[in-house]
């Protein structure tokens, strides 16, 4: 539009930015901004958590002795590898090894999708026991009071975290999709950016829950 | 300096014959557009839509309180009127009406700017809007909604009636007010026009960006909180439920968390609407613009740690109930050094007496009536007795309508020139203006009479010594309905019919008038470079110029 446009118009280049590089800062704000929002709505929970572990001290510590300290620890190092994938198919499309990354990708999905079938499992597990929330509870192992509020407190974070790490999957699966079609290169991988911001903080989320639930 | 004043040309003004009004047709092109003007217009659309039924249901509630016994409806149906009264007024109409209105509107005007960070996400925001606003009020008529609109725990979660539809509905639009927030902050950051520093932005621009502050920050809390709600009252998780371990006080901090910085997010916007209305009509720079940009952040910032003024009587700890209450009179603080820097913008001024400032009139003396009784609700010994009385709904009906629609209404006669390119007729503008400010004084002065009398809020019945009270506020009331009455009448006939505006009718420097009125689909020609510094009327020491407008 402006007369000083020499060079060929970016395709990526939304008409009210002038130059992509203020645009990628945009987004890469908006993003973190975005992430924000989602660090204050776990924080309500985190919340109920002080508020009933400093109630039912003795409850939370005993019901979780009762979780399954391998399948979480197992999720843990899954979710951290995913991470980890995460962030080199990142280094990868900024080098423009498209291939690469599509791995990289593929690889970080498969994780998100084994820590869910470990979760999947452990809930099961919870279900055929009777160690579950509120008025449902009816587990024989942990009987002091408050250990119901144990349970409510847990299935709300590792639900929605869980809900997190689907909807960070179909994030993943959607760029996997636009990274086969050849939408990325080495001078435009945003997308890939910020998906993987987004998959951090699905990780970052669980590395608080996995010490507050399991390890107490 | 460098636009001559348009006052001292003979040209007639002129309607732009292409702009963003007529740039696409169709209502198709309306439902998909990403211009953030026709986005401002349809949210200006919805709000007065639901202003419209907020006020029905207020005029229903105001009805039924003229006798002291039942007067045209039952008990349960006074609960949900008051209950729909107060969702539809602070979720539908409060928290979006101006920078969801104004703010789309006049923000990437204000900055130089084609449009807002991420049109499509502004489109994203009105459609969620549209569908919580949807469904909240389907549950509410079809369910029926008994709890007030702050669902306290535990009678929210043990009420026969259905919750599940409202709640989801408010996460929704909850939802909608976060992507407006990030959007204009992002926006604030990467689009101002060349030349335009933070220090150059106009007070408007500071106040939506306070506010933005606020509504990505604390929504995602109540976001969280309706929807524990509703688990609780679906599931029976027990996570506010004394019976079984919980705690209904937990609620209350979740809840007032957001739900106090949350009158921050209506009531930023409209300081920051009378800052430029009062600039303009006094056609002088703007007093101490440093002190009001910076009060709004103040405002957000201290607003956040003063929520627990809600709870004095909930069984606080007194080291607490203390430390809320000083903090919540912070708030009165930053909010005295605007009311200064007002008063002493028109000082001196060119005041042009048209109805934007009767508005600005009333919205001082309500909102320095409004924060002084602000100060005495948080203190606690005077809030432990008017604490759930008529005195509260007084005060906050003070800031809420008292502050809050005048500068809604401001806004919405300041910019309506800007927006459609038309005159609204001044005669009735002024009628109606001096309605509203006399109806709202009697409709909830005698509203503080009676909460200091013992009268108690939420209740269908009353003693006969409150019934004279509740007489005067039900007429006062009557008169402002027959207020709004007038502007929409005269609005829809402007629209229609109304003399045209000329690009700058007020003859006001604000950089949103720098385009022509309505303005063109992407705004400006070409981007503006912004060589001075915002509501510069006059250089230093430079007198007033005394013109008429």
């Amino acid at each position: 539009m402006s007369s000083s446009d020499t060079h060929a118009p970016n395709p990526h280049l939304a008409h009210h930015y002038e130059t992509i590089e203020k645009q990628d800062y945009a987004v890469r704000l908006g993003m973190w901004l975005f992430l924000g929002t989602e660090v204050l709505l776990f924080a309500g929970l985190f919340l109920g958590y002080t508020v009933y572990r400093h109630f039912y001290h003795e409850a939370f510590h005993q019901a979780s002795r009762h979780l399954d300290l391998w399948a979480g620890l197992t999720n843990t190092v899954v979710l951290i590898t995913s991470s980890l994938t995460v962030a080199l198919a990142y280094n990868a499309i900024k080098q423009g090894k498209t291939k690469l990354c599509a791995i990289l990708l593929a690889l970080t999905i498969l994780c998100a999708l084994a820590f869910l079938v470990i979760k999947g499992i452990e809930y099961n597990h919870k279900f055929q026991e009777g160690a579950l929330p509120g008025k449902w509870y009816h587990y024989a192992e942990v009987t002091a009071p408050g250990a119901n509020l144990y349970y409510t407190v847990y299935f709300l974070t590792t639900g929605l975290h869980a809900f997190h790490v689907i909807v960070g999957m179909s994030i993943l699966i959607w760029i996997l999709s636009r990274v086969l079609r050849g939408h990325f290169s080495e001078s435009y991988y945003v997308p890939v950016e910020l998906g993987g911001l987004y998959w951090h903080l699905v990780d970052l989320v669980w590395i608080f829950l996995f010490p507050l639930l399991y390890l107490i | 300096m460098s636009q001559p004043s348009q006052l001292h040309e003979n040209k007639p003004p002129v309607y732009p014959a292409v702009n963003y009004l007529n740039a696409d047709r169709g209502v198709w092109s309306w439902l998909t557009t990403i211009d953030h003007k026709r986005i401002g217009v349809m949210y200006l659309v919805s709000v007065l839509l639901a202003f419209l039924l907020g006020g029905i249901f207020a005029m229903a509630l105001r009805i039924e309180l003229l006798t002291p016994g039942p007067t045209i409806m039952g008990a349960n149906t006074y609960n949900r009127m008051f209950t729909l009264h107060g969702v539809v007024m602070i979720f539908l109409f409060m928290i979006p009406a101006i920078p969801g209105v104004f703010g789309n509107f006049c923000l990437p005007l204000m900055l130089g700017a084609k449009d807002v960070a991420f049109p499509k996400l502004n489109l994203l925001s009105l459609y969620l809007y549209w569908t919580g606003a949807a469904i909240a009020l389907g549950g509410m008529i079809m369910g029926g909604t008994d709890t007030g609109w702050t669902f306290y725990a535990p009678y929210s979660t043990s009420t026969p009636m259905t919750l599940f539809p409202v709640l989801l509905g408010i996460f929704l639009l909850g939802f909608s007010s976060i992507v407006t927030g990030l959007n204009f902050i992002v926006t604030i950051h990467t689009l101002r026009a060349p030349g335009m520093g933070f220090m150059r932005m106009q007070l408007f621009v500071w106040a939506i960006y306070a506010t933005s502050i606020i509504q990505v920050l604390a929504t995602p809390v109540i976001g969280l909180t309706v929807l524990l709600v509703g688990i609780e009252k679906v599931g029976g998780f027990g996570l506010f439920d004394a019976t079984r371990g919980g705690d209904p006080v937990l609620f209350q901090h979740m809840f007032w968390f957001y739900s106090h910085p949350a009158v921050y997010i209506m009531v930023l916007p409209s300081m920051g609407v009378v800052s430029e209305a009062i600039a303009t009509s006094a056609r002088k720079n703007i007093f101490g613009y440093k002190m009001i940009a910076y009060s709004s952040l103040g405002i957000a910032f201290v607003g956040f740690f003063a929520w627990g003024h809600h709870m004095f009587v909930s069984g606080q700890s007194p080291f607490n109930d203390g430390a809320f209450a000083v903090i919540s009179m912070l708030v009165g603080v930053f909010t005295a050094i605007k009311v200064f820097n007002w008063v002493a913008t028109l000082y001196r001024g060119s005041i042009a007496v048209k109805t934007p400032l009767i508005y600005i009139c009333g919205f001082l003396f309500f909102i320095v009536f409004g924060g002084m009784t602000g100060i005495a609700v948080a203190t606690v010994s005077l809030d432990v007795h008017w604490h759930d009385t008529y005195f509260v709904i007084a005060h906050f009906h003070f800031i809420m309508v008292g502050a809050v629609i005048m500068a809604f209404l401001i806004a919405l006669h300041y910019w309506f020139p800007k927006m459609f390119g038309r005159k609204y007729h001044e005669g009735w503008g002024m009628v109606a203006a001096s309605l509203i400010v006399l109806g709202f004084n009697a409709t909830f002065i005698p509203q503080f009479l009676m909460g200091n009398g013992g009268m108690p809020r939420r209740y269908y019945m009353y003693p006969e010594r409150f019934w004279a009270l509740n007489v005067a506020s039900t007429a006062g009331s009557s008169l402002l309905a027959f207020g709004f009455l007038i502007i929409l009448i005269y609005l829809i006939y402007a629209l229609l019919h109304g003399e045209i505006a000329g690009d700058n009718p007020w003859d006001s420097k604000g950089y949103e008038w720098m385009t022509t009125s309505p303005p063109p689909k992407h705004n400006f020609a070409e981007t503006p470079i912004i060589t001075e510094d915002a509501h510069s009327y006059q250089e230093p020491g430079e007198e007033v110029e005394h013109v008429v407008i």
